[in-house]
């Protein structure tokens, strides 16, 4: 059962205490998109084996959404932050880098 | 033969006799002895039999590991098979009995498997019940269950009580050892919160057996002075009987703790689970005894050294008089002199290693016993008990150079570090040559969520096997007879022929023979876990404790290839099974899962309502009355609503209210509808889809003020939709000035509906409730009959209806008042059933029966409910996709039989032709159908294919028995067209 830190009310929340929301940063498409942009939105997921950006909410905590840098393979958490963002923060991604020197980058 | 020496045993408690049965015969042991160890005292060595075989099978351990002597416990309510003899303390009373044979333990006929056994290779189900196809359903399935199985399952429920709770701790120690009290003692100094788990009932793991001086002192006493340092520290928690059972992601642990297996019917919770969150955990699991793979090595009477020496030195139980020592290893030696000392004789020590010299095997020759030097056992003598053991060179094929006779055979291939919990949530472990053994590796540990490591083996777990070792790495002194290294032995002798093969066992749960891994190997498994499961080796509980580095090793030499690149299987928990009672523990029965009731629950509840489950609510289905059956209490309550008055109590609809600036904006984008320029104190029925544009809720929406709307949505839907519009306004939209709440369990709220609503609610008075003052579709605020109500002139039934929401506390008191109101005009509390039946004459689409997840509004007719005006809102796009435009998608029509019956529900309309699985076509289904008392006859509704232009079409249904439905396409709305009756 994993653990993240919330972000707004800074408990260690139990994954039971949330919600998953899957990836993170999605940028929407809508009325007037290309059917190309439209099924990447929906439907075209990274996937990766190693760090991942996603969406958690603290449903049974405080209700807020944030966003997480978790490695899906050794399920490390990087960190997490709130959800009113377009991108992951710069620390965040510097201490990433540091701690996994060959990761590719979050985009 | 097995019995109970006169003197000794240090669990003992020889002033406190219990008085047990084994298969019905009354035997005796003592306080403090193991099932186990009672019934090798009372001299029974013939014990069960194996899975397969039906082979007779002794003890082979005394600890977790114990793969034969597994019982049924108990009776009755309280009956629980596969119970481990070894694992079970004594109590008074107990009652256990022998699995897996018929008609006796003595005499079984299971055992012509062991004499066809050449039959029974490994993968034999595999390779047997492949063909015909019939057989297994018919003749294989029913004779296999027959005859498999260990233990059976008791009938009744569970009687006892279970409970759980919840830890957190700094370190938790896994293992009340000297290793793991050594961890604790630092730790808790440190001042960490320590919690110390050791799955016994006691404490001091093997060193108290095994010898040795410990900082001076004897470990017995070096133990006693670790528990009362711990337990005088505030901040230790010292457990026993509790196994940490598992490992799981960040640092979660469940502990399992027998509180009362031992002393039954005392009142307590008979298990409790542990679920803890630890920063580290200090795996000090000890380490676990490996068997030799020798012909015989199943024959009762063949033990694992350190049982044998656990036997004579904890409980005071020979496991014979005669014992003969087979071993690759110094540690062994103890046993001889543990036997020795206990007045027994050890006829011979048999030693694969070519030269012996250690301070050990020293020690026994000096007690004149005869050690033999690269000699290996080539066949064990008797079949229910060991009446001898043939001699052969260990190098050689298994020419007998001499037999000697014994009753018990203590053998040792030296010891596994337990390294599963290490290894549960992804810990690495390394290959340790000079060992022969996998053990931790310090450098690549499960981690935490931070990426820190979660555990830390110590002791014998890590591979420190010897007392001298375990205490260099705690920081402490030891003094203990140094040991000379092992030689690996994987098969005795080394080049054993078939038929010696055939009967070495290395997995006894699963009579999985050095054989069958060898011909696994042969028939290209060469991946470790398709071997296991192949030959079903290290299955079922024994989960890679006895069996594991025996088997691996063979197959790695089979495969040509060193043990580290086989590698393990992989380690899961629990490590020993766990009861089911702990793990559902006191989620049963009524508190499985939480009840919702609305403010009118026990009233219902008191009316004798039928009740059906709305997500967690529980709504009247209907109110029958004496000898009325549902389906009449249905009908009455349809006609009395659609003739007089009816009541329905719409607590559990959801209610959510969003306000601020940017709410209309945000309404528009979550409805298809508009929302933004609806008038204050209107009502406006929506529906909402997901971005993939298909339908997921409606209700009413109803503009409050200038900046606030109430929105509704189904009785399931509240907390869902609730969630769907926090993560739009937090994750898309958050500059927008908009706030929600769901209010859901705030307000009760009640339908009146009827052509004599009005007259109910002008009786309770207060409020002008009339044609004029608030139309169809509106709402206004006021005090009802003395309460404060909003009153929503909205109808899901084409009746003139008003929904009127009262505070939650207010809704029985309301509720009565309305009751007692409408006596007068035939008022009568209808339920769910009439509701969706009312609202499918009036062609009303239900979420859930109507909209499946692949519905778009479009296909339900609903177009009038989607704005033109709108440049976007969630789900628009993906309704703009070619499929959705497709002109021959199944849309919503009315359904009639021919003959005026009911519909089955679900059914199909064929179409011509078949598909390419040489199924019928189809073009339609049916989502809701009912028999209507209004129109006396059956109606429905359905999606068929360009439903609404096929209007007066006939066509099939094929529903059960070959009956073909013949359904007329009609209109979806079948009461009141014009809608007269609400606009009243
Ligand atoms: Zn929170």
């Amino acid at each position: 059962m994993l653990t993240f830190t919330c972000p707004y009310c800074g408990v260690v929340a139990e994954e039971s205490e949330l919600t998953g929301g899957g990836e993170a940063h999605l940028k929407r498409f809508g009325p007037g998109s290309s059917d190309a942009e439209f099924e990447a939105y929906l439907f075209t997921r990274k996937n990766p084996k190693g760090v991942h950006f996603e969406r958690w909410r603290h449903a049974y905590g405080c209700g807020k959404w944030f966003l997480a840098a978790r490695d899906t393979n050794t399920l490390e958490v990087f960190g997490t932050y709130p959800a009113q963002t377009t991108e992951p923060p710069a620390d965040l991604i510097a201490a990433i880098k540091n701690k996994r020197p060959g990761w590719e980058g979050w985009k | 033969m097995s019995t109970r020496l006169a003197k000794g045993g240090r669990l003992l408690d020889r002033s406190k006799p219990l008085n047990f049965t084994f298969n019905g015969t009354p035997l005796r042991g003592f306080q403090g002895d193991t099932l186990a160890s009672a019934l090798l005292g009372s001299g029974r060595t013939l014990l069960g039999r194996s899975f397969k075989y039906h082979r007779p099978r002794g003890l082979v351990a005394s600890g977790v590991e114990e793969p034969n002597v597994l019982v049924n416990l108990g009776r009755n309510a309280r009956l629980e098979p596969d119970q481990r003899a070894t694992t079970t303390e004594l109590f008074e009373g107990a009652e256990a009995s022998s699995q897996n044979h018929w008609p006796s333990l003595d005499f079984d006929i299971g055992e012509i498997n062991d004499k066809i056994g050449k039959l029974f290779p490994a993968g034999f189900y595999y390779k047997t019940f492949m063909a015909p196809k019939w057989a297994w359903k018919h003749l294989f399935e029913p004779v296999i269950r027959q005859a498999a199985g260990l233990g059976a399952a008791p009938k009744e429920a569970d009687p006892d009580r279970y409970e759980q709770t919840y830890a957190f701790c700094d370190v938790l120690v896994a293992g009340g050892g000297v290793a793991g009290l050594a961890a604790a003692l630092a730790e808790a100094k440190a001042g960490k919160r320590v919690m110390v788990m050791e799955q016994t009932a006691f404490w001091g793991g093997r060193a108290p057996v095994d010898g040795g001086i410990i900082d001076g002192l004897a470990p017995d006493e070096w133990v006693r002075n670790a528990i009362e340092t711990l337990e005088k520290m505030e901040n230790v928690q010292l457990f026993t009987r509790t196994m940490v059972s598992g490992l799981y992601n960040h640092g979660y642990v469940i502990g399992y703790q027998r509180v009362a297996d031992h002393t039954p019917g005392d009142g307590r919770p008979r298990h409790r689970l542990w679920r803890i969150r630890a920063g580290l955990v200090i795996t000090a699991t000890g380490a676990l005894e490996r068997p030799l793979a020798f012909a015989g090595n199943d024959v009762p009477g063949v033990m694992l050294a350190s049982a044998v020496r656990d036997y004579v030195v904890n409980w005071a139980v020979s496991p014979g008089d005669r014992v003969v020592i087979v071993t690759n290893n110094d540690d062994a030696y103890r046993t001889a002199l543990a036997v020795l000392d206990a007045g027994l004789s050890v006829p011979v020590v048999i030693d694969a290693r070519d030269s012996v010299t250690g301070a050990l095997p020293m020690a026994v020759k000096a007690r004149g016993v005869r050690v033999l030097e690269g000699r290996g056992i080539a066949k064990v003598l008797g079949r229910k008990a060991v009446t001898g053991v043939e001699i052969c060179a260990q190098a050689g094929e298994g020419g007998v150079i001499e037999t000697v006779a014994c009753d018990c055979v203590a053998m040792s291939g030296g010891w596994s570090p337990v390294v599963h919990l290490f290894s549960h949530v992804g810990g690495k472990l390394i290959w340790d040559e000079a060992g022969a053994m996998f053990r931790p590796d310090a450098t690549r540990p499960p981690i935490k969520a931070d990426g820190t490591a979660l555990a830390r083996a110590v002791g014998a777990a890590n591979g420190a096997l010897t007392l001298d070792a375990l205490c260099a790495e705690a920081g402490l002194a030891a003094q203990v007879e140094p040991e000379a290294p092992l030689a690996p032995v994987w098969v005795m002798p080394a080049g054993a022929k078939e038929a010696l093969k055939f009967k070495a066992f290395l997995d006894y749960q699963n009579d999985v023979k050095v054989s069958d891994v060898q011909l696994a190997a042969r028939e290209g498994y060469t991946s470790v876990e398709h071997t296991k499961r192949y030959t079903t080796l290290g299955m079922a509980s024994d989960q890679g404790k006895l069996s594991n580095i025996n088997g691996l090793a063979i197959l790695s030499d089979a495969l040509g290839q060193a043990i580290p690149q086989t590698g393990t299987t992989t380690f899961r928990p629990p490590y020993t099974p766990i009861s089911f009672g702990a793990v559902a523990a006191e989620a049963k029965g009524e508190i499985f899962q939480p009840l919702r009731r609305t403010p009118m629950h026990g009233w219902h509840e008191a009316k004798g309502a039928h009740w059906e489950p709305v997500g967690l609510w529980r709504r009247p289905y209907c109110y029958p009355r004496a000898g009325e059956s549902h389906r009449d209490a249905v009908n009455r309550e349809i006609t009395n609503t659609r003739t007089n008055v009816g009541l329905l109590d719409a607590s559990t609809l959801g209610k959510i209210v969003v306000k601020g600036p940017d709410a209309g904006r945000f309404l528009d984008m979550l409805y298809t509808g508009m929302m933004s320029t609806l008038p204050v104190g209107k009502c406006r029925y929506g529906i909402m889809c997901n971005e993939n544009g298909f339908l997921m809720d409606d209700g009413v929406v109803v503009r409050l003020s200038e900046d606030s709307w109430l929105c509704h949505t189904t009785s399931g839907g509240a907390e869902h939709i609730h969630a769907w519009m926090e993560d739009w306004l937090q994750c898309e939209w958050w500059d927008w000035k908009v706030y929600t709440a769901n209010l859901t369990e705030q307000y009760a709220q009640v339908a009146v509906v009827g052509p004599k609503a009005r007259m109910v609610l002008e009786k309770l008075g207060g409020m002008d409730v009339s044609k004029e003052a608030l139309p169809f579709m509106s709402l206004a605020e006021g005090t009802l009959g003395g309460f404060p109500a909003r009153v929503f002139r909205i109808s899901f039934s084409g009746e003139l209806s008003y929904e009127i929401a009262v505070p939650a506390n207010m809704g029985l008191a309301f509720w009565e008042a309305l009751n007692a109101a409408g006596a007068e005009f035939g008022a009568m509390p209808y339920g769910t059933e009439a509701l969706h039946v009312m609202r499918a004459e009036k062609g009303f689409i239900m979420i859930g029966d109507e909209t499946d997840g692949t519905v778009i509004p479009q296909d339900l007719n609903l177009g009038w409910a989607i704005s033109k005006k709108k440049d976007d809102y969630l789900g628009k796009r993906a309704q703009a996709r070619v499929e959705m435009a497709r002109p021959d998608r199944w849309r919503l029509v009315g359904l009639e039989t021919i003959d005026g019956t009911v519909l089955p529900d679900g059914v199909y309309a064929v179409a011509e032709g078949h598909n390419a699985n040489g199924q019928r076509n189809t073009q339609g289904r049916v989502t809701s159908t009912y028999w209507s008392p209004t129109l006396k006859k059956g109606i429905a509704m359905g999606l068929v294919v360009n439903g609404p232009e096929r209007m007066g079409e006939v066509l099939d249904f094929p529903g059960d028995g070959g009956v073909v439905h013949k359904v007329k396409i009609v209109d979806p709305c079948f009461y009141d067209k014009e809608g007269e009756k609400a606009n009243v």
